[in-house]
């Protein structure tokens, strides 16, 4: 009971980073119909900017945020420069530049931080609190990562919801022509989508670097995991990212729990496979919205 | 005042408008009639931006529309209904309302103006927080029209408007464009395939024929001419 426990909580938490780099794929889905297959590179891009901010001494909170505001003005530049050419060709060619800015940018990292493994100081105590007598798998960082998503999340629901931004970026997201129609700036609002989503990536960053080894590549695994997450929500589903996430997150944990760490990328292929088998539109996704 | 001159627009080799010229007045409707695949829906999509044109201008008022992005003439007071609605079916009624409003007007001033439309609509206003994809054909039409008055437009083009409605509906859609042109001065080009209900409220027509004008005239006189009806209007 003890053991479900914890890898119930351990699951959680790391489902939640899932979640939060599945709501930034989600955000650019449903705005550009692009899978962003360089949004874990972008949020290690982000969170190496952070830790050289930490190297000269600033702190841990003045760090993160230079991360979330690089994350935007990246996100922002990325769609500018890259996405809009490839906007409204063939969709291989936004597969090509996003896989290719993948690769270009952990290559760059690499250049300037090496490829070394390294670590990353978390916010919090990353030690199980103890409830009663009895310690749990479950720490004042993972309080951090439970209240940072569901504040990003949110945030992200209540913009989309009740703003006029949020009412022109749905449009704009569901119909483009439509909405321009009605004056919306569908171009200005693509490149805030971008802009958001690549937030909530380098917060993602931010949360996984303490728990994992620190290299150009240590979202990559991760990126696999929270595409599995978007998936399972929707793909166009901001709640359903969330909860893609958590699920995810939790089937991962009871793989790695009981049956060992090493069947966890499976874990995560069957349960894909499952979903695509039996809700092939994922869990949240509204029908209509739907355009593949 | 609407003047368009020496319009051209292709689709690749099909060449869908050739040299369109017409003029609309300020607080006059215009008929633009013409069978299938004449070149009417080209025309709007080419005032409004949404179709790129090879020659000639597009002017309204002391503006010159052309090469301007379509939210950008969308916001010079133009609206556009486009064909079939469009309405956005993953919204609610009231927020593709807002939506057509939020360029214009601020928060506060934009529930005012929603009244206006729901007013007009009273179809609408029951309907205000269903998704716009629960909504009738002709329900969707009213959304599409109220949408691109709410912004009240001085230009406002519509592009089959009664398409799919039954003809009580059209009627009352006909009168309620005739008193929205003549309360707030504005400039009407209306596309439609029922040519008998569109020169009965218009004040001029324009017939397009294969890209070309062939005949622009006022509408009594369009109606008027029986030859013409049979070999371009069908009735
Ligand atoms: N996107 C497009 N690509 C290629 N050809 C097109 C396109 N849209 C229209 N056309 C062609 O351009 C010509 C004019 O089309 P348009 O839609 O303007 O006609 P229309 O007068 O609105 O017809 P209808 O009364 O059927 O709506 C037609 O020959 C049509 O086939
Ligand atoms: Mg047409």
């Amino acid at each position: 009971m003890r053991l479900f426990v914890n890898i119930t909580l351990g699951g959680v938490a790391e489902g939640l980073i899932f979640s939060s780099v599945a709501l930034g794929l989600v955000l650019i889905f449903r705005a550009t119909n692009i899978i962003n297959f360089a949004q874990g590179a972008m949020a290690m891009l982000t969170t190496f900017i952070a830790f050289s901010v930490l190297g000269k001494g600033v702190g841990y909170w003045p760090a993160f945020l230079v991360a979330l505001a690089c994350g935007l003005l990246l996100g922002g530049v990325v769609q500018l420069t890259l996405v809009r050419p490839v906007q409204n060709k063939p969709p291989l060619n936004a597969v090509i530049v996003t896989f290719g800015l993948l690769i270009f940018l952990e290559g760059i990292a690499g250049a300037i931080w090496g490829n070394t493994n390294r670590g990353f100081p978390a916010a919090f105590s990353q030690k199980g609190l103890v409830v009663g007598k009895t310690a749990v798998a479950f720490s004042h960082f993972d309080i951090f990562i439970v209240v940072a998503v569901l504040a990003l999340s949110i945030l992200v629901g209540v913009l989309f919801r009740f703003t006029t931004v949020g009412l022109r970026m749905r449009a704009a997201a569901f119909a483009p022509e439509a909405a321009r129609l009605l004056g919306v700036r569908v171009g200005r609002l693509l490149t805030l989508g971008w802009a958001l989503a690549a937030v909530a990536g380098a917060l993602a960053g931010l949360l996984v670097a303490p728990t994992s080894v620190f290299s150009p590549g240590y979202m990559d695994l991760i990126l696999v995991y929270a595409f599995t997450a978007a998936v399972l929500g929707g793909l166009d589903s901001p709640l359903g990212a969330l909860v893609g996430g958590v699920i995810t997150g939790l089937a991962l944990a009871y793989v790695g729990g009981y049956l060992g760490g090493s069947l966890q990328p499976i874990g995560a292929l069957v349960l894909l496979i499952v979903v695509l088998m039996i809700r092939p539109e994922g869990i949240f996704s509204q029908p209509t919205a739907r355009r593949v | 005042m609407l003047e368009v001159e020496n319009l051209s627009v292709a689709y690749g080799a099909v060449q869908a408008l050739k040299g369109v010229s017409l003029r609309a007045e300020t607080g006059s409707i215009t008929a633009v009639l013409g069978a299938n695949g004449a070149g009417k829906t080209t025309l709007l999509r080419a005032i409004s931006g949404l179709v790129s044109t090879q020659t000639g201008t597009v002017r309204f008022g002391s503006r010159t529309l052309t090469g301007m992005p379509v939210e950008r003439i969308v916001q010079s007071g133009v609206g556009h209904v486009p064909e079939g609605g469009l309405v956005i079916t993953e919204l609610t009624v009231a927020e593709n309302l807002e939506l057509g409003a939020a360029w214009r007007y601020g928060r506060r001033e934009r529930a005012r103006h929603l009244n206006e439309v729901y007013d007009l609509f009273p179809a609408l206003k029951e309907r205000s927080s269903q998704h716009a994809s629960s909504l009738s054909g002709g329900e969707r039409q009213m959304l599409a029209i109220g949408r691109a008055v709410v912004s009240h437009p001085s230009l406002l083009l519509l592009d089959e408007p009664s398409l799919g409605l039954a003809p009580i509906i059209t009627a009352n859609l006909m009168a309620v464009l005739l008193e929205l042109t003549r309360q707030e001065d504005l400039t009407v080009l209306l596309v439609e395939q029922n040519a008998r209900s569109a020169l009965s409220i218009a004040n001029w027509a324009v017939v397009i024929n294969l890209g070309t004008v062939v005949v622009s005239d006022r509408a009594e006189t369009v109606a008027a001419d029986s030859d013409l009806r049979h070999h371009y209007l069908g009735f």
